[in-house]
């Protein structure tokens, strides 16, 4: 499958890292990427953005992991993953055999293991940066997400910043859950983030009417897909009128490539496309070449004059 | 170490497809829907135990998962794949309603195939409701590779019994049970499991959980290695989302959260703890980064 040519120039960039195009996968939607080969070319992805990586491997939750909600589904997986030394034998090298660069989503419940992981990333082939997921607990904080605390969210990423390879940008990613998002994403580029993915999933929950019990085994989980896509356009618009000179990667509800134009009018300068791979798996390539012929209809000639023209 | 009478089931010979297919047929079948769609890749690539994944609802759906459904059968001939829908909720509602001309979007076919045993192997295949139509093909390859091949079609009334003439057209012998007794012998499946898994050299079984665990529970019991069809909830069908895991033993010993849509729908029926799904034992790898720790 290759994308269709358009007269727009697509290419962008993570931090001072250029891209080939602006859609990548979201972290968690699409593994490692290896499952998607089968439906679109993955070296014509921007990058794919790897399931959040721990430091040992985690089994997730039990099941009941999911529920499907209108426009979106609830998810609690819990990070099943094969920590780093599972993604460093087997995942990464994959994916850097075929020219897949790699954003690593790191994940952890204390500074350290941030800081770890970033140490245990550098310099590895086709590693092109960082997605600090943050929305964990913290357990030197009773477990309180970092991303929901200012100064929690800043110590995990100076400390990312100050570990990671100099070549690797960092990027924060950050939650809606908090009153108000632009303080944190503040916080976290004075800390060094080379830029904000936005957003997480949003908090929620379902009942099952017949067992009167919540459905997900974990009750709570996470909230994505086309339901929360306002929420998300808002908080890169929030924060890229703060702080327009801090590069987004925009995510939330994509699935159409003028779903990720609004995204990028708000303000981002690359997006990533999560839930709609469940139900599209060939969704990223798809999302390219009409977020390439939105941007052509409207006499953009490339997606960086795109960037914010919503604030103009 | 425990051993194992059955290995991991291997991966599909071919990959998936993704493909905007039409329906060519639509027939009730009892409480059941049976679709044929024009799918001639879909059809050309899947072998028996697979599924295929629809998305549902159109283009105005609020309904984003996909729906994953076994392949009742194909006619590569004809490019065509049969799948058994039976509607309970708003996604297979719609797909049930679909008519000859409309046309879906499938991936597949998906998951790992039914291996299969020897040459000449008698086969005990076991169906619980419309998992049944899950087993049709299978009959018709391991009898093509000479195989005796013993069918049981159980469910909890008629209305819900599943290919049981096609079954009966391709089995040597066939067993039909239902809860209720409307049709065939009164009982779970288990009654005929029970006489016919002396016989076997391997059993095969598509259905509800609960039945599964019976089938592979007889057959482990007899000595006789069963593989087994789960039915999870998936919302993606291919291996990204992580929302069908369950506890599967691997060719290593060792209890992981395996996805049923990538490492499954077959699994070996010794190897799946059947007792520990939706919990997280403390075994399973990477449960103590969970915090769960050994008692």
């Amino acid at each position: 499958m290759t994308l269709v040519e358009t007269s727009v120039d697509m290419t962008t960039a993570l931090g001072s890292v250029p891209l080939a195009g602006p859609v990548l996968t979201a972290s968690g939607c699409s593994a490692f990427g290896q499952e998607l080969e089968p439906f679109v070319d993955l070296a014509t992805l921007g990058a794919v953005v790897t399931k959040s990586v721990q430091l040992r491997p985690r089994s997730g939750r039990p099941t009941p992991r999911m529920a499907e909600t209108p426009s979106g589904m609830l998810n609690s997986i819990g990070l099943q993953g094969p920590g780093i030394d599972g993604l460093l034998a087997g995942e990464l090298p994959w994916l850097a055999e075929r020219g897949v660069p790699a954003f690593v989503s790191i994940a952890g419940t204390r500074v350290e293991d941030f800081a770890e992981l970033a140490t245990r990333l550098r310099g590895v082939p086709g590693v092109l940066g960082l997605e600090v997921n943050i929305s964990c607990p913290n357990v030197e904080s009773r477990g309180e997400v970092f991303a929901c605390d200012p100064v929690a969210a800043s110590d995990v990423v100076a400390a990312v910043r100050a570990a990671a390879d100099p070549a690797q940008p960092v990027y924060a990613k950050l939650s809606p859950d908090v009153t108000d998002i632009v303080p944190v994403a503040r916080s976290v580029t004075e800390a060094g983030a080379d830029g904000l993915s936005m957003i997480n999933t949003l908090l929620g929950l379902v009942i099952d009417p017949d067992t009167m019990k919540p459905v997900l085994g974990g009750v709570t989980g996470g909230l994505s897909g086309p339901a929360v896509r306002p929420v998300a356009v808002r908080c890169v618009w929030q924060v890229h009128a703060a702080l327009p000179e801090v590069p987004i990667l925009g995510m939330g509800g994509i699935r159409s490539g003028l779903d990720a134009l609004q995204f990028v009018l708000a303000g981002a300068s690359a997006v990533s496309v999560g839930t709609a791979v469940f139900s599209d798996p060939s969704a990223t390539a798809r999302v390219h070449r009409e977020l390439a012929a939105a941007l052509a209809e409207r006499g953009f000639s490339s997606l960086r004059e795109a960037v914010g023209h919503a604030h103009r | 170490m425990t051993s194992y009478l059955t290995e991991p089931a291997p991966k599909a010979d071919q990959p998936p497809v993704q493909r905007e297919v039409e329906v060519v047929s639509a027939a009730p079948a009892g409480a059941y829907v049976q679709l044929a769609l024009a799918a001639p890749e879909v059809a050309e690539r899947a072998q028996p135990g697979q599924f295929v994944a629809f998305a549902v609802g159109g283009p105005m759906t609020a309904n984003l998962l996909r729906r994953s459904i076994a392949i009742a059968g194909t006619d590569p001939g004809a490019g065509t794949v049969t799948v058994v829908v039976a509607p309970h909720g708003p996604g297979s509602t719609w797909l049930a309603e679909r008519r000859p001309g409309d046309t879906v979007d499938v991936v597949g076919p998906l998951g790992r195939p039914f291996p299969l045993p020897a040459p000449g192997t008698t086969a005990l295949l076991v169906g619980g409701g419309y998992g049944a139509a899950a087993l049709v093909g299978l009959a018709g390859l391991l009898r093509s590779r000479g195989s005796r091949v013993l069918a049981v079609s159980g469910a909890a009334d008629a209305a819900r019994l599943c290919s049981v003439d096609d079954l009966g057209a391709l089995a040597d012998r066939l067993e039909v049970t239902t809860d209720d007794g409307s049709a065939g012998r009164a009982g779970r499946v288990t009654v005929a499991v029970d006489e016919l898994i002396g016989e076997s050299g391997v059993a095969y079984a598509c259905g509800p959980m609960p039945m599964l665990r019976a089938v592979a529970d007889a057959a482990t019991a007899a000595g006789v290695p069963s593989y087994v069809a789960v039915e999870e909830s998936m919302a993606c069908g291919i291996g990204v989302c992580m929302t069908c895991v369950l506890p599967v033993v691997g060719a290593d010993g060792l209890t992981r959260f395996s996805r049923s849509c990538t490492e499954g729908p077959v699994f070996g029926g010794d190897r799946v703890r059947f007792a520990d799904v939706g919990a997280l034992p403390w075994d399973v790898v990477g449960a103590d980064a969970m915090g769960v720790v050994a008692p």
